[in-house]
């Protein structure tokens, strides 16, 4: 198909200037939800994508240097997923803001990338007209050219092109096609930046049912011809939302992610254990045997790759996370989980947020944004943080790794460690119903919202997609490894030899750390939890992976337990009750800072996150209180 | 003229009215379901509810709820 040869005609006018002479600047990419734009901006830049926040707003947004183009003078703004321009969303809002250069802090777009998916022409041009409006040169994406042709649809771009008065091509960012359009565009666009663009014949379009007239009209003028169903997708759908075969296999796959994460993650996360050690060992040989070598190998190495070894496992989670979602099952899984979402009092919106969740507390909150109703957004903020996140997974797996017995069920199928996991998700998830359930009865009485869920195809997931999404991942929970948690751990291992009389460091349970730890001991020891543990705690106040650096510290200054590994020293310190109880502790605590400065950014009152930290650390102290002393009686 | 919730699995027609709150409505149109356009029911989710729709070559998903706020003209054909 000779696609995109209307835009390389006109281009041939206009010599290729160098990039240097640009007064272009910004570009943004413009698109409805699902219409690929998120693999289109990666591509364009090459995974070197900025995540920000627009001041003051917070609907997520990317931005990145157009460098895989060759354009690194050149940003490319992501703006969320819209439908229209009508603000009705907080999304189109942003959009809208942006587009006319009303956001502050973020230049206006010099043109736009409309991606639009090139299978539903007569739905997705319905945004080209008041994109148009707008009055930036814009050049028209039709994505998704791999999907269109193989099963059979038709697009005329050139006539296309004319009907819209802008450059049109048909691309697949997926499959890296087409895509050499965008950099002759942009050339193009740069010469025409100053001169009066040519008037484009579109009717003042208002109501949606005005817009998709038109788009109808259009693509019937252009001889447009819609693509067969995908087959594909038929048949999965008839077996995976299949009255009971379906269920089933939701059931299955949550087991799956869960099983995989321990029986494949754990060795992995053993060798890392193990090469880290080796490596610690190989660094004291070179230190000089002093303080210093102290600090560095007893405090910040063991503190720091003691949380460092749960990268594997985090990530695995993540790729399966990512397969589910890219591959169109996510969706699915929404739509099986609805019912008992609603019997229990949950707007269906607060479905895809409260999902999200299970990744970070924090891009959920933010996610909240598309719930209109103030209550019900409210509602949803306050229960997100129940949800288990990706940083309760090392402590989860520590004591699980520690206590819980490796034992195997049905053929080995299902083990005991991944059950234990999956009974402290639902524990989360049970403990946010029921306190939605709580709030709907109480404060958050409001009309429910509608459950509108659009199912997309089948596709497989690029690996490219994939490994964005595991990089993100890792450079996060890298960074955080060699930020927050190596300040604590730090920190922790200086409370712990001082004061310093004489010259000699003090040892663990006459110094600083170690009083502070007797004195709240008193508190916690009906949990089940020693003092060590409850330094853990209010270390993890900053974030709920630190208490995992903070016992790998303290647990190797402690001499009883120098020699061992983390696990060892747990097993020889605390009760299995009390292991227990501090999972379920951290299964209903609010041990993020983040969350909570997010929380007050969002509802603009110091008056929630505190009543959210009161209300979970209040269920957390009583659910351990109540754990330790059943299994104490029990065990 | 038949509530879309009422419409059985593999019954089609075309929309008649969408009486739903403004910006439901809204997000609804630009979805497909405009007075005009053909829906046809595909399937139930396993618990019953909610039910899968095909609009414009679509898949979207509603629950009951929703669905009778839109009425429909059955196409010939198919079982009332």
């Amino acid at each position: 198909m000779s696609c995109h040869a209307p835009v390389l005609e006109q281009l041939e006018e206009n010599p290729k200037t160098a990039s240097t002479a640009s007064r272009l600047r910004t570009v943004a990419l413009v698109g409805p939800p699902n219409s690929g734009k998120s693999t289109l901006f990666n591509r364009l830049t090459g995974m070197r994508q900025k995540v920000a926040n627009y001041p003051g707003v917070t609907v997520e947004h990317h931005s990145g240097r157009m460098k895989s183009i060759g354009r690194g003078d050149l940003t490319l703004i992501d703006l969320p997923g819209i439908y229209s321009l009508s603000t009705y969303s907080e999304d189109a809002r942003v959009a809208v803001e942006v587009l006319t250069g009303k956001m502050p802090g973020v230049p206006r777009p010099d043109c736009v990338l409309l991606v639009l998916d090139a299978t539903h022409m007569n739905r997705q041009l319905m945004l080209a007209a008041p994109v148009f409006s707008i009055g930036l040169p814009t050049l028209v994406l039709l994505n998704m050219s791999d999907q269109l042709e193989l099963r059979g649809g038709k697009i005329d771009t050139l006539a296309l092109a004319r009907e819209l008065g802008h450059p049109v091509a048909l691309i697949s960012a997926a499959k890296d096609i087409g895509l050499e359009v965008v950099p002759d565009f942009l050339v193009q666009a740069d010469g025409t930046l100053n001169t009066k663009l040519r008037p484009v014949q579109l009717p003042v379009l208002q109501s949606p049912a005005a817009c998709r007239a038109w788009a109808s009209q259009v693509t019937t003028r252009t001889g447009y011809q819609s693509p067969a169903v995908s087959r594909w997708t038929q048949r999965l759908d008839s077996v995976l939302l299949h009255r009971v075969a379906g269920p089933l296999i939701f059931l299955a796959v949550v087991f799956a992610v869960f099983q995989v994460v321990f029986s494949i993650g754990q060795p992995l996360s053993d060798g890392m254990g193990s090469l880290l050690d080796h490596v610690g060992a190989s660094l004291g040989q070179i230190l000089p045997d002093n303080w210093l070598r102290l600090l560095l190998l007893d405090g910040i190495w063991r503190g720091v790759t003691s949380v460092l070894v749960f990268l594997p496992q985090i990530l695995l989670l993540f790729l399966f996370i990512g397969v589910l979602e890219d591959s169109g099952y996510l969706a699915r899984a929404a739509l099986i989980a609805d019912r008992v979402m609603r019997s229990i009092g949950l707007n269906g919106k607060a479905f895809i947020p409260l999902l999200s969740a299970y990744a970070c507390a924090v891009p959920a909150i933010m996610a909240t944004r598309t719930i209109e109703n103030k209550r019900e957004r409210l509602a949803t903020i306050l229960i997100a943080p129940f949800m288990t996140c990706s940083a309760r997974l090392p402590i989860y797996t520590l004591i699980i790794a520690a206590f819980v017995p490796h034992r195997l069920f049905l053929g080995g199928l299902i083990g005991l460690r991944a059950l234990v996991m999956l009974g402290l998700y639902g524990l989360g998830f049970f403990a946010a119903l029921i306190t939605a359930r709580m709030l709907n009865s109480s404060v958050m009485k409001a009309s429910p919202a509608p459950f509108i869920l659009e199912l997309p195809q089948y596709r497989w997931p690029t690996v490219q997609s994939l490994g964005l999404r595991l990089y993100d991942r890792g450079r996060l929970f890298l960074k955080k490894a060699g930020t927050v948690i190596l300040g604590v751990t730090f920190l922790v291992w200086v409370l712990s030899v001082i004061p310093v009389h004489g010259g000699q460091l003090s040892d663990l349970s006459t110094s600083v750390i170690g009083h502070l730890g007797h004195t709240i001991e008193p508190l916690i020891r009906p949990l089940g939890f020693n003092w060590k543990i409850g330094i853990g705690l209010l270390s993890s106040i900053v974030a709920r992976e630190v208490i995992v650096g903070t016992l790998g510290t303290l647990y190797g200054m402690d001499p009883g337990t120098h020699a061992l590994g983390l696990e060892a020293a747990l097993r020889h310190d605390i009760t299995a009750a009390g292991a227990i109880a501090l999972v379920v502790f951290f299964a209903f605590a609010m041990q993020c800072t983040s969350t909570l400065a997010v929380v007050r950014r969002e509802t603009n009152s110091w008056k929630f996150p505190a009543l959210q930290f009161t209300y979970m650390t209040t269920v957390a102290y009583l659910a351990a209180l109540i754990t330790n002393q059943v299994l104490l009686r029990l065990l | 003229m038949t509530l879309l919730s009422d419409a059985r699995v593999h019954d089609a027609g075309v929309v008649e009215t969408v009486d739903l709150a403004e910006e439901v409505s809204h997000y609804l149109a630009h979805l497909g379901f405009l007075p005009g356009t053909r829906v046809e029911v595909l399937r139930r989710a396993p618990a019953g509810d909610p039910t899968v729709y095909r609009v414009d070559n679509v898949e979207v998903a509603l629950r009951r709820d929703t669905a009778r706020h839109i009425t429909l003209k059955l196409e010939h054909g198919a079982r009332k």
